[in-house]
């Protein structure tokens, strides 16, 4: 079942993905990013992640996702109806992209990984929420001005 | 075969090719961004399943959370600068943007 559940989100994820890079529709590639990010945290959820998975949904598809459109929106002539992006050196990018790919994958799975046996998977919220506010509390201030210094630099840059 | 630390560790470099792939080959700057996102969200998979299968707790999961944080930060930041852009040169073909001043 766990198996089956994995390759469902897996499938999910890479051919939604694979579109996103090969569809020359810029509209149809932002929502099967959609569909990349909901196979995503369907990993995330059978790794244990609960809370991340969330997070995942709120914050790609409800925020990054919709700025990227509204990227798409704002810099094309929308009466041009062809939203359409250019491919520049395929055939160069896959071969040297696939040829990455096979030394990554052949030394990740050649490297004999320590594997404890897997705990069974709780509610993590928290647990998350103790280490933030306990040892990582000083990241997660830190995340925080970083955030608002990005949301302001961005307006200010956008509106220049 | 029961699901192992490799299925997911194939996965995320999988993901991560297919984003680099997009990164290097496509020419409009918003599918670029689109393609970072995908390498982001690769090495997110790779920090949640080290954290599951090395037992390391919760904090893998924390840094997967931080990653999501700097992605929004960025993607924020990327898109200000891609209206710039577009407002300068009437273009977000990355190609076609080669000048630095006017």
């Amino acid at each position: 079942m766990y198996a089956i559940i994995f390759y469902l989100f897996a499938a999910i994820t890479l051919l939604s993905a694979f579109f996103v890079v090969t569809t020359r529709n810029i509209v149809y590639s932002a929502f099967y990013l959609l569909f990349t990010f909901f196979g995503v945290a369907g990993i995330y959820v059978l790794l244990g992640a609960d809370f991340v998975a969330i997070i995942q949904l709120i914050v790609y598809v409800g925020g990054i996702l919709i700025l990227m459109i509204f990227g798409v929106m704002l810099t094309n002539k929308i009466t041009n109806v062809e939203i359409k992006t250019g491919t520049i050196q395929v055939a160069p990018a896959a071969i040297g992209v696939g040829t990455l790919w096979g030394v990554l994958t052949a030394t990740l799975i050649s490297t004999d990984w320590k594997v404890v046996e897997s705990f069974t998977p709780t509610s993590t919220t928290l647990n998350l929420g103790m280490h933030l506010m306990q040892e990582y509390v000083v990241v997660f201030e830190l995340l925080g001005i970083i955030l608002l210094i990005a949301l302001i630099g961005a307006a200010s840059i956008a509106r220049k | 075969m029961s699901i192992g630390l490799n299925h997911f560790i194939i996965l995320s470099t999988v993901l991560f090719a297919l984003g680099l792939f997009g990164v290097v080959t496509r020419k409009n700057a918003v599918m670029v961004l689109m393609g970072i996102e995908l390498i982001l969200n690769s090495a997110n998979i790779n920090f949640i399943a080290f954290a599951k299968f090395g037992n390391f707790g919760n904090q893998g999961q924390l840094m997967a959370l931080f990653v999501i944080v700097l992605a929004a930060a960025e993607a924020a930041i990327a898109l200000a600068i891609v209206l710039n852009i577009y407002k300068t040169f009437s273009t977000v073909n990355v190609d076609e943007v080669d000048t630095l001043k006017d």
